[in-house]
């Protein structure tokens, strides 16, 4: 790419995230002290415009879920990346937005095994389906039922997002080749929940 | 029996095991990089206290904020905890939540639920 679009590249982007309100974006692999990083820049932003405390604790909440969601993705990833897989790592994006920013916007993406697609959009619709009571039921017997794996996921993430947000999952699959499909969840955290 | 006194950290929580004293506390914050081998020596101890429990045993949670790692662990030690009434033992837990939390508040709540040991819920 020429020198001059390649420069022009990088203000669109920058404009764009400014469109978009994007306050971070990231595309890498996620550890731990990535996870650190993020939510802790996150809680000294949210600090400096005095957001409620409540709001604080929920998106501080849904960003260490979906990070560590991304993490163990980001180690499945380099196992396959060994073996010859080239799909790219996960992106991790927050925004701001609303008139008076009153919403949050945690964005994750991520290629999947295309195997693991019908399991996981299972989960999922299952969620959304249910109310208050039934997300508090589900994430119950998950806990009871579900053993921890080797990275410490114990497959109670989604629900629990699901269940400090208020908010339906937002989530989309798009086909990447014959092996991986792209996963995009969007999760929303807004004041006019309680 | 041994103590073991593990001191806190952004991500990791405070805990006092330490069966002569008769004090059992957690507090803090939980989300360690690996919950498995964070809380691994937690669970044995609580297995070896297990052998030749104290008569009355409090439990005290004061946390502030715990994964959804964490609170899958958090469960199997209190399922520990109930194993060591079901023996005839007296258990008490202490749950401590921060007034306007409602999320630690209804978390105690839910654990009350699942396991079969009495709960005194405390706000600060």
């Amino acid at each position: 790419m020429e020198n001059v679009d390649y420069m022009k590249l990088i203000y669109s982007f920058h404009q764009e995230m400014i469109n978009y309100n994007f306050s971070l974006v990231y595309e890498g692999e996620i550890t731990h002290q990535i996870t650190k990083a993020f939510t802790s820049l996150a809680e000294n932003k949210m600090d400096s415009y005095s957001e409620d405390i409540s709001m604080k604790k929920k998106v501080f909440h849904v960003m260490v879920e979906c990070l560590q969601n991304l993490s163990k993705h980001s180690e499945e990833h380099e196992l396959r990346g060994r073996l010859g897989d080239s799909s790219g790592n996960g992106i991790f994006i927050v925004g701001r937005l609303g008139d008076n920013n009153e919403e949050y916007h945690v964005i994750t993406g991520n290629p999947v095994d295309k195997n693991k697609v019908p399991d996981l959009k299972a989960l999922l619709e299952k969620i959304n389906q249910l109310d208050k009571e039934g997300l508090k039921e589900l994430f119950k017997k998950q806990m009871r039922e579900g053993s921890l794996s080797d990275k410490g996921g114990a497959g109670l993430g989604l629900i629990d997002i699901a269940r400090k947000t208020g908010e339906k999952l937002e989530y989309h699959f798009h086909d990447m080749d014959d092996t991986n499909s792209f996963f995009l969840l969007r999760t929303k955290i807004s004041r006019k929940i309680e | 029996m041994d103590v073991i006194k593990i001191k806190g950290s952004d991500d990791t929580p405070n805990v006092i095991l330490d069966a002569e004293n008769n004090i059992i506390e957690f507090s803090g914050r939980s989300l360690p990089e690996d919950v498995v081998t964070f809380y691994a020596p937690v669970i044995q101890w609580i297995e070896e206290y297990a052998k030749s429990p104290n008569l009355k045993t409090t439990v005290i949670f004061r946390l502030e904020y715990f994964n959804t790692a964490s609170s899958k662990i958090l469960l199997d030690i209190l399922l520990k905890f109930e194993d060591i009434m079901k023996e005839g033992h007296e258990i008490l837990i202490h749950w401590y939540y921060q007034e306007d939390d409602e999320d630690m508040q209804e978390a105690g709540e839910e654990y009350s639920e699942i396991v079969d040991i009495p709960f005194e819920m405390y706000s600060y």
